[in-house]
């Protein structure tokens, strides 16, 4: 209650004044310790890790022609497309499930009765999240240059978009897996619940279908979530100015796709901080 | 028992708890010293893990005082967190790291942790060190978490059903563990189901049902065991006959002289400490003294 009772409370030992270890330090290995989990764990790698990477290389053999009226190869715009489902992968559907489970296993709860910062924990999430999708990105895009004629952007230019579309959609995407963590009712139904939507927001997104086969209601939703603009942003930095006649609108919009993406950072985080429940359902 | 001059670990004052309609905690009072072993008992629902919970600031209460170590867990603090250790009814985490590097992990987020091979051999998993938690028993994983517990060296302890599920050697080899960490000076909470448990490990008892404390004492006197009557049972030609008497070695003499000698399957009881039990967490709270 105060220091007087905490003095006198130091029960049979010295006090110490050993100081705690710092938020960065402890980030650093919740981050080593959740990547090396992540990369044991088969499911975990086959659900967010390899999955666009197996689904590229099958579009890939199916699709092989140009796309009518365009020098861009139909497996360009899948590469293109799949790197942005690849970023969404490795941070809202890897984040969604694993901390469902953390909830569901007692990790969190182990973790609250120690005296590792809650901040650490996020920390580590997002320090782990980013090195996935950095490798997931790399992979595709090897797979796309080697097989699928992708050409990497040489300006300088196209690769400042590469870098904010993929910060910006990472952090909201990210900030939205931690925010539909606690729609789960536990482990075994998290998968189903958070991979669902995802699946669905990658069809009408323009991953899988581009959006002239899409009706127009379909891409209003689209246009409501992320993955929509990240995927616009990533074609825009790949596919260039030869592209942009694909887009709805001739153009890449990136101006709407910075704006929409900062949005949905901010209202992630305030969903994050309006909802996220450390206990899961059944411990009240 | 313990003098007046030991320091209070734990202090529990009118505790209270309500879920909905239903009173968990209905106004519980404790004191727990510094070094000492308190085992808290009582059936499924009795309020024990509720009240386990808030001691460890896991849980918000409705009404009482709460301080553990000096602090009211309602607002954990990470020093404070720092000094606490805490070993859970049930995790399932950390499957794929093995039992080393989850022990050095843990060990990572405290001030003044101790050294984590040392605790892996003192919980026994020496040997194990290298594998993975999901390969490892039962038994074997609960031991990484008492390990998980301790890493941190702290001055208080909380172990919540430590032993469910192991055999009975598994379980000996844990209460010697426990020994140890109370001849460390570690002050340890423990909730059981088990009455052997807590007459091998507690230097005193609570016994928590409908939400309160109805009996605290040594395991020995709890309930007023050392003095309550013995029973004296014998086969008396062919048929079992027993007495209940304050004065069993008089009895017994007396046998003796009747039989001549030997009595024929002679045995004299005390009430079991799962006797008393059974008659504390059954009675109505007005026919208890504590």
């Amino acid at each position: 209650m105060n220091d007087t009772a905490t003095a006198t409370a130091t029960a049979g030992r010295t006090a110490t004044s050993h100081p705690l270890p710092s938020v960065l330090a402890l980030g650093w290995s919740r981050a080593a310790v959740e990547t090396k989990m992540f990369f044991r764990e088969r499911d975990a790698v086959i659900f967010t890790f390899a999955f666009p990477i197996i689904l590229l290389v099958i579009f890939g053999a199916i699709f092989s022609g140009r796309l009518e009226g365009s020098p861009i190869t139909v497996s360009q715009l899948y590469t293109a497309g799949l790197i942005g489902a690849g970023v969404m992968s490795a941070s809202f559907q890897n984040l969604g499930i694993g901390i469902a489970v953390d909830r569901d296993d007692g990790t969190l709860k182990r973790l609250a009765g120690t005296p590792l910062p809650r901040s650490a924990y996020f920390v580590g999430k997002i320090l782990s999240v980013l090195l996935v999708a950095l490798l997931e990105v790399a992979i595709l895009l090897a797979i796309g240059v080697a097989a699928y004629d992708l050409t990497l952007p040489t300006e300088l230019g196209r690769w400042v978009t590469f870098a904010w579309v993929f910060v910006l959609g990472i952090t909201g995407s990210a900030l939205l897996g931690i925010a539909v963590s606690s729609l789960p009712r536990s482990a075994k139904s998290a998968t189903a619940v958070i991979s669902m939507p995802f699946v669905v927001l990658q069809f009408i997104s323009g991953v899988f279908i581009p959006f002239s086969e899409l009706p127009e209601w379909l891409i209003r939703i689209s246009s409501l979530f992320p993955l929509k603009w990240m995927c616009q942003g990533f074609r825009s930095v790949f596919l260039g100015d030869a592209g942009a006649a694909l887009e709805l609108t001739k153009s890449y919009e990136l101006d709407r796709v910075a704006l929409i993406l900062a949005a949905w950072a901010v209202g992630g985080l305030v969903l994050c901080l309006t909802t996220f429940r450390w206990k899961s359902r059944r411990d009240g | 028992m313990l003098g007046y001059m030991t320091q209070t670990a734990v202090r529990v004052r009118g505790l209270t708890k309500r879920y909905g309609e239903v009173r968990a905690v209905d106004g519980i009072d404790l004191d727990i010293s510094a070094g000492e072993v308190f085992a808290i008992l009582g059936p499924n629902g009795a309020g024990k893990s509720t009240t386990v919970e808030i001691l460890e600031g896991y849980r918000k209460r409705d009404a009482g005082e709460v301080t553990v170590l000096g602090i009211d867990p309602e607002h954990p603090t990470r020093p404070w967190r720092g000094r606490v250790g805490i070993v859970l009814q049930t995790a399932n985490d950390t499957a794929e790291l093995t039992v080393r590097e989850t022990v050095r992990h843990f060990s990572g987020y405290y001030p003044q942790a101790r050294d984590p091979d040392e605790v892996i051999a003192q919980v026994g998993l020496t040997e194990q060190a290298g594998k993975r938690i999901r390969q490892l028993s039962g038994g074997q994983r609960r031991r990484v978490d008492v390990a998980l517990g301790v890493v941190g060296d702290p001055e208080l302890l909380f172990l919540d059903e430590p032993t469910t599920g192991f055999d009975p050697e598994a379980r000996h080899r844990f209460w010697d563990l426990i020994h140890e960490l109370a001849r460390e000076g570690t002050t340890i909470v423990l909730t059981t189901h088990y009455l052997e448990e807590a007459e091998a490990l507690a230097d005193r008892v609570a016994v928590i049902a409908r939400g309160r404390v109805v009996a605290q004492d040594r395991p020995a006197t709890l309930g007023g065991r050392a003095s309550a009557k013995a029973r004296v049972s014998w086969l008396d030609e062919g048929e079992r006959k027993q007495v209940e008497t304050d004065t069993p070695t008089k009895t017994v003499l007396e046998l003796t002289r009747r039989f001549d000698g030997e009595v024929p399957e002679l045995t004299v009881t005390r009430p079991s400490l799962e006797d008393i039990y059974m008659r504390l967490i059954s009675s109505p709270l007005a026919e208890v003294t504590q």
